[in-house]
């Protein structure tokens, strides 16, 4: 009958059938993308409270930080004139948060920068009641923007000196600096004579113990070239050659901890010799070897998957993981185990811009626990995690205690004169060759336009497996910032994760979490003893209820920032957890049976016990 | 897109000579030359799933409707060429964009005719519609190249040399002159810098459209000086969309200018007509 058949109809029939396919395709495909697979602003009508702990079990309360004694806000840098015309652009990072227990009193705080000269930046010291107090004059970390030495982009804590106390390292536009933590009681910057340089453009920082020799080391990137002063130019000539495949950007700076104090740059000796444009990293075992890969997120630029050869030096592996194929604007590096499958996966953030440019999120995911060289997939379209909008910084964490790791995404890039753009100008010159986009008296004034301005945060909603529900309006009120980076941490000791957020040029935001949902908990502080102090790279699996997802104890996640130190982990509604494991850095495993649920595990490493 | 089109295609044309001519080949040759340089080069594509994907739909398309509709096997060349340009010019996460944007494409070809002839060139219709009624799932090629000058001259070589032997290098030229002049005006209206109005044409976005669009003979005018109007015209339409910031303001102005345009032409022309239904008549 087929062709026969076909052959024989007439004409008119099949021109018939065309048109009305193509009247549906015409209309269908409207419909379908304006159905909307995501929703970059959402709904801003109002949330409820009551709703939003019947549905989802938490609710994120903005706290009111001037009653909780919080007084900070952001101010951008000050951009040298000659780049008036996209000074906003420029000035648009710097606001970051980290949280640390500076003080070991059990209580988490946090520290603020600030970016223009002479600002300062802020520690708060966590009063247990709700309330912070600014310590930063006071430990000796708030005067840090004096001119000549640059203005702060974020900071990173841990215990390079493995006395204790969690020591800060201070990345800028200019001078990165050393602060020694003395007994939690105030800090000494002790960058004279510790091998740091003089000036660098940094926007990512992570401490890392690459070798394993029980002493943190320090990953550093450039983002714009470290021969630029950007508060005093005497060029234009300072942006990214490509806007897919700049390689001029900053040096990677890999500072290999000596002890006494002492780093050495071994960045080229050890491989990451790239000039892309840095803006996040992270480091975790991939391939069982115990020694912790590299990944950076580029702006401008593929990301880059660096492999380390048991501390002995690192190759890149980005195109043959899968990482590294497709050139985005890469800003957050995330680990967390979506699926609980007991292997962690990356999350990176990039730019969503509907009609204009439509990056997406990446979530990558290891095809196989087996050692050996990792392989990834990005599953952050399967899993609803993709477009965020212009997003900063991103981290996991189980915000409703269910078992499933939740995420939360910052957003925004530039809120200028509402109802504006800077898009199209922006399209043009990022379109042109290098000679055009490389100089920033070729891009049009911005005159105070937005670009990907007023986007609210994203929250996900992990509702099982790594499927993830958009709740971004349903439980927390509708507010837009020019948010940069964010951190979560217990700030009340409740057994859930409140969520801390740096916004540009802004006041930050603190959600505290009240969660009514019943669900359990169990936490984990670790300290090493043979590993580094601060058992940063140390990874926790958690095993309950027949569930079992891992963990890592991070030195630097998301977009210039920190989260607790503590590991987090809600288990639902089970009332036991079966086993704890946990993977040192220096190699041994530990294995706690039973562990008491609904509370705070302090854990120092076994030095004899293996 | 289309230099390869009907009307010059063997087997699908009544000027044809009886010396193969393989220039025919040539675009088709030249467009995957465009995507392997940028593609080796820089990485121009995010996956080669989704050109393979959109050059598949065309053909497969094409080659149904030429047999249910006209009854007629057509060359291949065009549907690989608009396949080829869609799944370059079209960026989205997902796959069914490229599908769509492919099948309107050829669709068009078939479903808006006048006397027998299709009034727009077909990547630029279903490119341009997505682009304007998808914006939330579908973005453009727009802001991706290389930083090296080498590959950009030798495909603007390459092209004014194929468009010179397609006798459409009137039109190119044409283009070409009014976007730098007119992108000279825009610098004084908006005041910004020359050079970020000039960046776009140096951009692969334009390359595809110079090349491949606006001398589609498909779906140009007849007439050396009508086609010179019809691309003024396009080119100033730009302009104005340009400064009401369309991004994807060429394809826009192409789309509105290039159909009535070709409907003018083919309601004044009518021995162009009658050789057209003549030659489908043959085909068929």
């Amino acid at each position: 009958m087929s062709y026969s058949f076909f052959m024989s109809t007439p004409k008119q029939v099949y021109k018939v059938v065309a048109i009305i396919l193509f009247i549906v395709l015409l209309i269908g495909s409207a419909l379908l993308s304006h159905k909307g697979v995501f929703h970059l602003n959402g709904d801003t009508g109002g949330t409820n409270e009551q709703a939003a702990l019947s549905k989802y079990g938490f609710y994120l309360e903005p706290v009111d930080i001037k009653a909780a004694g919080i007084d900070f806000r952001h101010l951008c840098p000050v951009i040298d004139s000659k780049l008036n015309n996209i000074a906003s652009q420029i000035a648009s990072m710097g606001a970051s948060v980290t949280i640390v227990d500076f003080d070991n009193d059990g209580w988490n705080d946090i520290y603020f920068t600030n970016s223009r000269t002479g600002s300062l930046n802020a520690l708060y010291r966590n009063l247990h009641n709700g309330k912070f107090e600014n310590v930063g004059a006071q430990v000796g970390l708030a005067d840090v923007n004096k001119k000549g030495t640059g203005v702060s982009m974020g900071t990173v804590w841990g215990d390079y000196d493995n006395d204790g106390f969690t020591d800060m390292f201070l990345y800028k536009w200019g001078k990165p600096e050393l602060f020694h933590n003395i007994g939690g009681k105030k800090f000494v910057n002790v960058t004279e004579g510790s091998g740091l340089p003089s000036w660098v453009n940094a926007n990512c920082a992570i401490w890392l113990d690459f070798d394993n020799d029980g002493k943190l080391d320090l990953f550093l990137g450039g983002y714009y070239n470290e021969a630029f002063d950007l508060s005093n130019l005497n060029t234009t000539k300072i942006m990214p050659e490509s806007f897919r495949y700049a390689n001029n950007g900053g040096k990677n700076y890999l500072f290999k901890n000596l002890g006494n104090g002492k780093f050495k740059d071994v960045a080229a000796e050890y491989g990451l010799i790239s000039t892309k444009w840095k803006l996040a990293a992270g480091a975790a075992d991939f391939n069982g070897d115990g020694y912790p890969e590299l990944y950076v997120a580029n702006d401008y630029n593929v990301d880059e998957f660096y492999i380390n050869e048991k501390g002995k030096g690192f190759v890149e592996r980005g195109k043959l993981v899968g990482i590294g194929n497709i050139p985005k604007s890469g800003m957050s590096v995330s680990f967390g185990d979506i699926n609980n499958s007991g292997m962690l996966g990356i999350y990176t953030t990039n730019i969503t811009e509907p009609g204009i440019l439509i990056q997406g999120n990446n979530y990558w995911q290891p095809k196989s626990s087996a050692a050996g060289d990792p392989s990834f997939v990005n599953l952050a379209q399967l899993s609803g995690i993709e477009n965020a909008g212009w997003s900063y910084g991103a981290q996991f964490g189980d915000l409703n205690n269910d078992g499933f790791i939740d995420l939360y995404a910052a957003n925004g890039f530039i809120s200028g004169k509402k109802n504006t753009s800077y898009w199209y100008d922006y399209s043009k010159v990022t379109g042109g060759n290098s000679k055009i986009i490389g100089d920033a008296a070729n891009w049009p004034d911005m005159q105070g336009k937005s670009q990907s301005g007023y986007q609210q945060n994203k929250i996900w909603l992990n509702n099982s497996n790594g499927l993830f529900e958009d709740v971004s309006n349903k439980v927390c009120p509708y507010i837009t910032f020019d948010s940069r980076s964010v951190a979560m941490a217990d700030l009340w000791n409740r057994g859930v994760l409140d969520v801390v957020v740096a916004n540009q040029n802004n006041v930050p935001l603190i959600y505290k979490n009240n969660s009514k949902n019943n669900n359990h908990w169990i936490d984990f502080d670790l300290h090493g003893t043979l590993s580094n102090a601060s058992a940063i790279g140390a990874k926790v699996q958690l095993e309950w209820n027949g569930k079992k997802q891992m963990q890592i104890v991070s030195g630097g996640s998301g977009f210039s920032a920190q989260n607790q130190h503590r590991i987090h982990f809600g288990i639902g509604k089970s009332t036991t957890a079966d086993k704890v494991t946990i993977y040192w850095p220096s190699g041994k495993i530990e294995k706690l049976e039973k562990p008491q649920i609904d509370q705070l595990h302090v854990i120092t490493e076994n030095k004899t016990n293996n | 897109m289309d230099l390869a089109k009907d009307e010059k295609l063997p087997g699908n044309n009544l000027h044809v000579s009886r010396k193969i001519d393989y220039f025919p080949y040539i675009p088709p040759l030249f467009i995957t030359l465009i995507l392997l340089v940028g593609q080796i080069t820089f990485g121009i594509l995010d996956s080669y799933i989704n050109v393979i994907i959109s050059i598949a739909t065309s053909i497969i398309a094409e080659v149904l409707l030429a047999r249910l509709i006209l009854g007629t096997h057509k060359n291949l060349a065009s549907a690989y060429i608009t396949g080829i340009s869609v799944g370059i010019l079209v960026r989205s996460n997902m796959v069914w964009p490229y599908v769509i944007a492919a099948l309107l494409s050829i669709l068009s070809k078939y479903v808006i005719r006048y006397k027998g002839r299709h009034l727009w060139n077909p990547s630029n219709f279903g490119v341009s519609w997505l682009l304007f009624m998808a914006p939330l799932s579908v973005a453009g090629l727009g802001i991706q190249w290389g930083n090296n000058l080498l590959p950009m001259a030798v495909i603007w070589l390459l092209g004014l040399g194929i468009v010179y032997r397609a006798k459409k290098l009137h039109v190119t030229l044409t283009y070409v002159t009014c976007f730098v002049i007119l992108a000279y005006v825009r610098s004084l209206i908006t005041s910004d810098p020359f050079l970020a109005e000039l960046a776009p044409l140096t951009g692969p976005m334009y390359q595809l459209f110079i090349f491949f669009m606006i001398t589609d003979p498909g779906t140009s005018v007849s007439g050396k000086r009508a086609q010179i109007v019809v691309v003024i015209i396009v080119a100033i339409v730009e302009f104005i969309l340009r400064l009401e910031s369309f991004i994807y303001a060429p394809f826009y102005a192409l789309f509105l200018v290039g159909p009535v345009a070709r409907f003018i032409d083919l309601k004044q022309n009518k021995s162009q007509t009658i050789a057209n239904q003549t030659n489908e008549a043959r085909q068929n």
